[in-house]
């Protein structure tokens, strides 16, 4: 104690005497201040202080403190305060011929500096000399920070000499030399060649270092070419060799962990195994000795048995393994299932995810504890779990698996509820043994998941209501019963109840409970008094509500002044797409003779992505897409949309749903009365169905706005297909471009998608582009053909074409042929106007690419 | 391949961070922040591991210190966990049961000996005398430049 005291005085005063002379502050005086330092503001000033002095030295080149002041820095760094004003004394710091100077450098350079850096060049220089610099440590140092830091650049400007280094006869520097080639590897995939021939002597090599280099370096190169992977296939018996060695072999010390020969380099030797053994039988019967002696005798008490237990089970997972081994691979998770150690857990659920598309029926055996992992207080464990539960969900488990999920999702974290909302549309839409178990589930998992419920969910819902006719009653009165409880925390579901009882509330009036009671119509619009001026209702419900009210005002018989009385109390609502709907219901239900025909029940909505996602999967393109986007989180529909016609046209009828809701600048006339044009006003009469009075111009307007809020799910996946049709250039054979009319700047092109059957529409996509210095607006694209076609114009992208060929107007086109016989002909007319001035372009296409 | 490791206290100040791959500053700041936090509010008995975007987080506690890194989707997290131990036993080798003051004030000593362990986010050695041998040769290189003098005080100090 006394001996300590008197040391700590000692150093004191020499502090002091040191400062007195104008030295500066040493390091761990700098670390004592700021640890003494009892407020942020305090610490500050300390560091601001220290700061300020560091940068004055920093003036004065030759200061002998410099590496001093780095260091001091470098502790700022740390705490999170600005240190980069030190990049540029780093880089001078490590050209002194100090060892102690450089050591500092090029540890300042590697927390300071990265691969963004401006003093590449002086890095790139420095490291260059370094590198052959005769001190192995320099060497080391200067492959260390390269391996931190390099760039693109310095990987081309360094590959060489880092080359010569993986020759070395000195291992210290072979091993660090390996690993900056992998990283140059990683970073410059180019410069792969280079490295082949100096790699495979390294694996023959005796020291650890060396080996784990070479093993990671060609690993990386294995991974990133195939014709590398082929050449090193030949490598397998070596490797195997070496496993064979290191299991054999008895205690040595220096690479011993808890009675294991170097974990590290198993685990490494067992990684490349499978890259090199996958997809090759040749290869894998190579291995199968090793990897069945590896996961038999590795010794599992500790962590490190079972990291090497972990990759082995990978690799026998991921090569052409006999059966045996893969039984006993599966055996091994399941043993680690059981491990009371959470992170074995974790690791074995991770692995049943990665390994249930190859074996499925074995990991199905673990089901019931999968479903407990679902309780598990750590929610990483929990994360696993759910994906796993849902990867595990069949026809004959499903009653039983949904019942353990709707208990996870009544606690679960936000995060999940959204997951599991629409993993679970998912999985009951495709396993449930009736309509009716499947809605009410849903409407459980609408409850339990809240707000939380992706839109999609919620369009699906109202879709399947809509395609059941047997069972709309029953779903009327469960989604009527379930808004009735106080559930303005599940708006989704509310959405859902809303549509269904709009569209349903005379089959509601009718419906019994099991005990006989009836719903009145008061009690209907007693939820609608409580739900809808609620400030805890997003609009998107409201909206929904007033279009049921409306709908409801003609299947109701006695309440009808009290829902105008519901509907008018929005007429001054601030949101103006409440308000509109408002004013318009307010006024339509007005007119007795239009009211009816246009509030029909909707057509039967067909499938949507969800759904077409749900379906089993039978050699069918169109689902194929859906799957696809399934993966992708159901929002985003991938470019196979356009690779597909089949499915192309399918989008299209959403379109069409589109078209009634939003635009209204649509080119509906056929010019020289050729051809029948479909348009935006047909597909509204289809969608009315044939009973209702033809709709006039002003109604019209009020139903799309129906036919807008009702599928306002399906609609946005239209959006999607849409934007993608019209976005993405497709660059897939089966399609061809012409141009078909050019002139004044005006460029038309035209895009085809091969129908995959004789009997579907070809789709053509018109494009136009404007290469003249003003824009063209008013853009009219008109087209029409022979008797034999039928041509159908979808709505165009816009009407305005920028200047200088900055943007485009696209436009679809179907072509369907009635009869056989005559060539497609087709005659097109432009009409905009520009600098004022109307232009009308015509001409006539007459020669078509083979579609049919 | 490691992506970062970061050493931190139960308070939540940042010991040690290592970087393999290039992160803007702003970046660099805003993982810390947020991994600390969320390590710092798991509860003891949880397992080790992370889902942190698209990187796997395995972090372990030792007495006040925690050790964390981030590691790609392919890599073996038991392994990873072997990874931290090792460069425990080192540091702790190297300064004789380590404590978290050790690192604190030799913070450059505790980069180097992760420096002569790891290389480009990949283990470099996997034998602990070799590491430590490096380390301590280039110290004597150290010591030897360095006038010991009272007043000729030119190291670290």
């Amino acid at each position: 104690m006394v001996v300590e005291k008197t040391i700590e005085k000692l150093d004191e005063v020499k502090s002091r005497l040191g400062r007195s002379l104008g030295t500066p502050m040493r390091l761990r005086d700098l670390i004592r201040q700021v640890r003494a330092a009892r407020t942020m503001a305090e610490e500050r000033a300390v560091v601001d202080r220290e700061a300020a002095n560091i940068r004055e030295t920093f003036r004065d080149d030759d200061s002998p403190w410099k590496c001093r002041n780095i260091a001091k820095l470098l502790y700022i760094h740390m705490l999170g305060y600005p240190a980069h004003f030190g990049q540029m004394e780093c880089m001078k710091l490590v050209a002194q011929p100090r060892f102690t100077d450089k050591r500092i450098g090029y540890l300042g350079a590697m927390l300071l500096l990265d691969e963004r850096s401006e003093v590449h060049l002086l890095v790139t220089n420095s490291l260059k000399n370094d590198l052959n610099s005769s001190t192995q440590f320099v060497t080391g140092l200067a492959l260390c920070t390269l391996g931190s830091i390099c760039s693109a650049e310095m990987c081309r400007d360094l590959a060489g000499e880092v080359e010569r280094l993986v020759k070395s006869s000195n291992t210290y520097i072979k091993k660090k030399a390996a690993l900056c080639a992998f990283r140059i590897v990683r970073k410059v995939p180019d410069l792969m060649e280079m490295f082949i021939s100096c790699t495979r002597s390294l694996l023959g090599e005796k020291n650890h270092g060396v080996l784990m280099g070479g093993i990671t370096l060609v690993t990386e190169m294995c991974e990133r070419s195939p014709d590398v992977l082929n050449h090193f296939r030949k490598l397998v018996p070596n490797l195997v060799r070496i496993l064979k060695n290191l299991l054999m072999s008895g205690y040595s010390p220096e690479h011993d962990v808890t009675g294991i020969s170097d974990p590290f380099l198993q685990i490494k030797i067992l990684k490349l195994l499978r890259i090199l053994g996958r997809n090759d039988a040749e290869c894998s019967e190579t291995m199968n000795d090793i990897l069945a002696q590896v996961a038999t005798n590795t010794e599992t008490s500790k962590n490190v048995g079972n990291a090497i237990l972990y990759e082995t089970v990978l690799t026998i997972m991921e090569i052409r393994s006999e059966s045996g081994l893969r039984v006993l691979a599966i055996n091994i998770l399941g043993r680690f299932l059981l491990n009371p150690d959470k992170n074995i857990r974790y690791v074995a659920l991770n692995t049943l995810l990665k390994t249930v598309n190859i074996d499925y029926n074995a990991v199905q055996r673990h089901r019931t504890i999968v479903v407990d992992c679902l309780k598990d207080p750590d929610v990483s464990i929990r994360k696993r779990a759910m994906e796993l539960c849902f990867a595990l969900i069949n026809q004959t488990n499903i009653t039983n698996m949904t019942k353990e999920i709707l208990i996870f999702l009544e606690t679960a974290d936000p995060e999940f509820k959204s997951e599991c909302a629409s993993k679970m549309y998912v999985a009951t839409e495709r396993y449930s043994p009736n309509f009716r178990w499947h809605l009410d589930t849903m409407v459980k998992v609408l409850k339990l998941s809240g707000n939380y419920v992706p839109e999609e969910v919620v369009s699906c819902m109202i879709q399947l209501v809509s395609s059941h006719s047997e069972l709309q009653t029953y779903a009327a009165l469960q989604l009527f019963r379930a808004a009735q409880e106080d559930v303005v925390n599940a708006q989704p579901l509310l959405q859902v109840a809303f549509w269904t009882i709009g569209e349903f509330g005379d089959l509601l009036l009718q419906s019994q409970e099991d005990d006989g009671a009836r719903v009145a119509e008061s009690d209907v619009l007693d939820v609608f008094e409580r739900i809808l001026p609620s400030t805890l209702s997003a609009p998107t419900t409201k909206a929904y509500g007033l279009t049921a009210l409306a709908k409801l005002a003609t299947r109701f018989q006695q309440s009808s002044s009290r829902i105008i009385g519901l509907i008018r109390q929005h007429g001054s609502h601030l949101q103006l797409e409440l308000q509109q709907r408002s004013v318009e219901f307010a006024r339509l239900l007005e007119r007795d003779e239009l009211k009816y025909g246009l509030l029909e029940r909707m057509p039967v909505i067909t499938a949507n992505s969800l759904n077409s996602a749900a379906a089993p999967m039978v050699n069918d393109i169109s689902n194929d897409n859906g799957g696809d986007n399934l993966l992708s989180e159901i929002n985003s529909i991938t470019r196979g949309n356009v690779q597909h016609p089949p499915a192309a046209s399918h989008s299209d009828d959403l379109l069409g749903l589109m078209d009634v809701g939003g635009s209204s600048t649509m080119p509906t006339s056929a010019p020289n009365g050729m051809a029948q044009m479909k348009g935006g006003a047909n597909l509204l009469g289809d969608l009315l169905g044939d009973s209702g009075p033809p709709p006039t111009s002003q109604p019209v307007s009020h139903q799309q706005q129906l036919g807008h809020s009702s599928v306002g799910g399906a609609m946005d996946g239209g959006m999607d297909i849409f934007a993608d049709l019209g976005g993405a250039p497709s660059n897939n054979p089966s399609s061809s471009s012409m141009t078909a009319l050019s002139a004044n700047g005006l460029l038309v092109k035209f895009d085809f998608e091969r129908p995959t059957q004789p009997n579907f529409p070809v789709v053509v996509r018109m494009n136009a582009t404007n290469s003249t210095s003003t824009p063209i607006e008013n853009f009219v694209f008109q087209a029409a053909v022979t008797k034999a076609f039928q041509v159908e114009m979808m709505p165009p992208s816009g009407s305005t074409i920028p200047s200088s060929g900055h943007g485009a107007v696209s436009q679809l086109i179907k072509i369907t042929r009635l009869s056989e016989g005559q060539p497609l002909r087709m005659r097109l007319k432009a009409n905009y106007s520009q600098n004022g001035q109307t232009q009308a372009i015509q001409g006539e296409v007459n020669k078509f690419p083979e579609f049919w | 391949m490691l992506q970062f490791m970061l050493l931190f206290s139960r308070q939540g100040k940042l010991r040690l961070q290592k970087w393999y791959t290039a992160y803007q500053d702003k970046m660099k700041k805003k993982i810390t922040r947020e991994l600390v936090t969320t390590i710092l509010t798991r509860k003891p008995k949880m397992c080790a591991f992370l889902e942190y975007k698209e990187l796997k987080v395995v972090y372990k506690r030792y007495a006040s210190l925690y050790f964390c890194c981030a590691v790609e989707e392919t890599d073996n997290e038991l392994m990873c966990l072997e990874v931290i131990h090792r460069y425990v036993e080192l540091l702790d080798k190297y300064f004789g049961s380590v404590c978290e003051l050790d690192i604190i004030f030799n913070f450059e000593k505790a980069y180097f000996i992760l420096d002569e362990f790891l290389l480009a986010g990949e283990i470099q050695e996997t034998s602990k005398k070799q590491v430590l041998k490096a380390i301590a040769a280039q110290d004597l290189l150290q010591e030897e430049e360095t006038p010991q003098g009272f007043f000729e005080d030119h190291g670290l100090g």
